[in-house]
């Protein structure tokens, strides 16, 4: 058994799944060549953690093709692989102790996207890198749920309605989770800037 | 924005319109919905505004790419783990085997022993019989009942 992937670069996905199903790895490694960035950024967006990311999108792969008898060769692959993948993160994150540790190495999983484009002066870098930091954090306190649309929006840059269709959930709820993600990363940073204050915007109905 | 959807009333509606204007996927008719209820509200134009502010700061954050070697050596890793999934079948199909096998002896062994008084024996058969107990019910935890656990995503 080789661990060269063999040149299936023109198949479909479909053709792919089904070969994969057969038993041919080369099959599933073309798969996973096509698919290994984007499972590797959501995982990183879920968990902020490069070691973390590596690792669980690569054992997603691994259940995935444990568990390959199970797709569906007519439905798109990368939305059954996400399943896996969320999983795998939500419970990495409910571990507690995974959490803290994450929490000690806070927004080393975002970068500025605008670097070298503009000029900036010491004073705005430094400005910028504190707010990317602070939003970082904030984003890295948020509900698994919450930070999973956020970052399939801003990250993935997903419309509403490819989000909705990952996750199987309408419209509405994506759009819910967003405001109420957007809104805690407000309060963050709003809190670590000046301290506690009274609460503005729309009350509950 | 789906104008499709239906609309929930009040607050939740209003929220999701701001989502949709901050996201750029706000349709003509969701824009005149959520600038009538912008009217007369300072609190609410606030907390749009702060949405637009932090929809600047994201948008010029992304995540950070690992070196190319992440991608050059991604599905040899994957590949090792297929291997080493192998390798453990194989290896706890063999010690359950010969661990069956050698319990089975040990079991009919101590029946069979009779210079043992009866209080020892029994003893050490409730232990076997314990831990097989004890084995067994760690094992269908682990492969039946976290599989049909109907909880297993709800967040405590």
């Amino acid at each position: 058994m080789g661990v060269k992937v063999e040149h299936l670069g023109g198949e479909t996905d479909r053709v792919l799944v089904v070969r994969a199903q057969r038993g041919e790895r080369a099959a599933f490694g073309e798969l996973v060549t096509r698919y290994m960035q984007r499972a590797y950024y959501t995982a990183l967006a879920l968990v902020g953690n490069h070691d973390d990311a590596l690792d669980l999108s690569q054992e997603a792969f691994a259940k995935a093709f444990r568990a390959r008898a199970t797709i569906d060769p007519e439905r798109p692959f990368f939305p059954w692989l996400y399943q896996i993948i969320r999983r795998l993160c939500f419970n990495h994150t409910r571990d507690q102790r995974s959490r803290r540790l994450e929490l000690e190495k806070a927004g080393g999983w975002l970068t500025d996207a605008t670097m070298g484009r503009r000029p900036l002066s010491p004073d705005q870098a430094a400005e910028r890198a504190e707010l990317r930091e602070q939003v970082a954090e904030a984003i890295e306190r948020l509900a698994e749920r919450e930070r999973e649309v956020l970052v399939l929006r801003e990250f993935e840059e997903l419309s509403y309605r490819e989000i909705a269709e990952l996750l199987g959930v309408p419209i509405g709820t994506v759009m819910s989770r967003l405001y109420r993600a957007r809104r805690f990363l407000a309060r963050g940073i709003e809190t670590a800037r000046t301290g506690p204050r009274r609460e503005g915007g729309m009350r509950d109905e | 924005m789906s104008e499709s959807e239906a609309s929930p009333p009040g607050a939740e509606r209003v929220r999701r319109l701001m989502m949709a204007d901050v996201d750029r996927e706000i349709s003509g008719e969701g824009r005149r919905e959520l600038e009538s209820a912008l009217k007369g509200n300072p609190d609410l134009l606030e907390e749009l505004e702060t949405f637009h502010r932090l929809k600047e700061v994201t948008d010029t954050m992304t995540l950070l790419k690992p070196p190319q070697e992440t991608w050059d050596t991604y599905w040899e890793h994957v590949y090792r783990r297929l291997e080493r999934g192998v390798g453990w079948v194989l290896v706890s199909l063999g010690a359950i085997t010969a661990g069956t096998w050698a319990l089975w002896n040990a079991v009919s062994e101590l029946i069979r022993d009779t210079t043992m008084p009866a209080s020892v024996r029994w003893s050490l058969l409730a232990l076997i019989a314990g831990f097989v107990i004890l084995f067994v019910s760690v094992v269908r935890e682990r492969l039946f009942m976290q599989k049909h656990d109907p909880y297993k995503d709800v967040v405590r």
